[in-house]
């Protein structure tokens, strides 16, 4: 229990210190984990649109192959994208191993299934009404589209808190491809890892209050988001 | 009745042989140590544990870390010993209270590690401390381990001796209802070309291998990287032979009187194992990749 108290009135004492290296670590973990949703749910939500519309062969066997990769382990994109941007990778001379741009691109890898198979989910719940009804209005393909993203889009920003949480609770990639760098890629959970293994337990689990603190007020964000559209 | 007769037939040995099982495995004769990653990674560990069970039947469940996190686990009497290198450290763990004795094991030594290039000109220079001023002066890039280790203190204490103006950073936290600070200091306004990574020696080295940067190294692991792998790094020896980068490895049993569960005895007899003339030949004798990586106490 003390070690609980202690890293709770920590946590208290850091975010009160404004202490800027906690204020970098937690920047960088946003702005990481912000675009790389952002670029995940732009490609996501409509790749998922044209899945769940589109009749194609092998459609059945694609889904099935998004679904398992939601069961990547963040080491193996981590290795794989490693192998590309190492210095002696194909990739190697862009320089982007251990940077920010980095993490954003094994992170997009990471939750890009995510958003996908969420979007053909959510759109597939939707009545194959609507699409008949805004057809016989006269609505052309993209018209109609978009009166079937507007039903889905409950779900389809359901799907995008999920990868946010997914990218901002991540380790494996940041570490692997961000190397923790003190000020450039040291995020949340990076630190986390680094203060645990130093063993500075206390500072590890105030860190961790700080990330939930952070991702209940963007969740409340996002509640809030959803309240007001569907009135 | 003739059925259940025969399962317990089963059932019974079954449980015998577990009973039996369980005893001897609580009689084995098993430590656990924390220690640093060199140790491990140099693949010493593996030549003294197997002679050590001979010896004496002991065996030791290794947990390798950084130094830092090494002596924690003694604190919290995770362990029942512990096997580092921060001498400093090492005596102030044992006036706390935390062990009983350090036995000196053995040393080796740190280099500085670097690109064949030199971009920074610092081969050749004549101290170790002016060697990190002149990466300092030629803002070349710097890996720094940043996690508290051993190699990580012993930076530190170079960084101090540069004469290089020096940022310290500050943490308070609240350990025991008491506020207490950790800090760590480092070159200032270095932001562009020092960068403190926070990973364990190995992972470091392909840091600053990736980044055609310096970096301070323990001599084993940097052998075990340039040579003992498949994929081979550029970074060379830039600067070696100060004394001031003897790097001296302890082994300290855990008090029992702070933590009466630890297996105090056996911590004692591996400690008294370690500088027995047996075990201390096998370390002078080790060698990776041809070069003697670890040094016995007293005879440099």
């Amino acid at each position: 229990m003390e070690l609980l108290t202690d890293s709770f009135i920590s946590a208290i004492l850091l975010i009160a210190s404004l202490d800027p290296e906690v204020f970098s670590i937690v920047w960088v973990s946003l702005k990481v984990s912000g675009i790389s949703t952002l670029i995940a749910s732009l490609m996501g939500a409509p790749l998922g649109f044209l899945i769940a519309y589109g009749s194609f062969k092998g459609k059945r066997i694609l889904i099935v192959c998004l679904n398992t990769m939601l069961a990547l382990p963040t080491v193996v994109i981590g290795l794989f994208v490693y192998s590309f941007i190492s210095r002696r990778g194909i990739f190697g001379p862009f320089d982007l191993l251990y940077t920010q741009k980095a993490i954003i691109i094994g992170q997009v890898i990471l939750i890009l299934p995510i958003v996908t198979t969420l979007t053909i989910a959510a759109i597939s719940r939707i009545d194959e009404r609507y699409r008949k009804t805004a057809m016989t209005l006269g609505a052309n393909r993209w018209q109609t589209a978009c009166v079937i993203f507007r039903e889905a889009r409950f779900g389809i920003v359901a799907a995008v808190i999920a990868a946010f949480g997914r990218v901002i609770a991540e380790v494996g990639i940041s570490m692997m491809l961000g190397g923790n760098a003190r000020g450039f890629t040291r995020t949340m959970t990076t630190a986390m890892a680094l203060e645990y293994d130093k063993g500075e337990f206390i500072l590890a689990v105030a860190l961790g209050i700080i990330l939930l603190v952070l991702s209940f007020g963007i969740n409340l964000i996002f509640h809030f988001f959803q309240g007001r559209t569907r009135t | 009745m003739q059925k259940r007769y025969s399962i317990l037939k089963v059932i019974l040995p079954v449980i015998a042989i577990l009973l039996i099982y369980g005893v001897a495995l609580g009689e084995d004769k098993i430590i656990k140590m924390a220690t640093t990653t060199s140790t491990q990674a140099s693949g010493l560990l593996d030549v003294l544990l197997p002679e050590l069970e001979k010896d004496t039947g002991i065996r030791v469940k290794v947990f390798a870390k950084g130094t830092g996190a090494a002596i924690r686990d003694g604190m919290d009497g995770n362990v029942d010993v512990i096997f580092v290198h921060a001498k400093e450290r090492e005596e102030e763990f044992i006036k706390e209270g935390y062990g009983t004795k350090r036995y000196a094991v053995m040393h080796n030594d740190f280099v500085i590690i670097g690109p064949s290039d030199d971009p920074a000109g610092i081969r050749g220079g004549t101290n170790a401390a002016s060697a990190l001023a002149g990466i300092a002066k030629a803002e070349a890039l710097f890996i720094s381990r940043g996690d508290d280790s051993g190699t990580h203190t012993k930076e530190q204490a170079l960084w101090k001796i540069t004469g290089v103006p020096l940022e310290v950073r500050k943490t308070e936290i609240l350990k025991k209802g008491k506020k207490r600070e950790i800090s760590f200091v480092f070159p200032e306004n270095s932001i562009a070309w020092y960068i403190s990574i926070g990973q364990g020696m190995g992972k470091t080295i392909i840091y600053a291998d990736e980044k055609h940067a310096y970096t301070l190294s323990d001599r084993g692991t940097y052998i075990k990287y340039k040579y003992g792998r498949k994929e081979s790094i550029d970074l060379e020896i830039v600067y070696e032979g100060d004394p001031l980068l003897n790097n001296p490895y302890g082994v300290i049993p855990i008090n029992p009187a702070r933590h009466p569960h630890v297996k105090h005895d056996l911590a004692e007899k591996f400690a008294s194992w370690l500088i027995s003339p047996k075990a201390q030949s096998l370390i002078a004798n080790y060698r990776l990749m041809g070069e003697q990586l670890f040094y016995v106490e007293g005879r440099r």
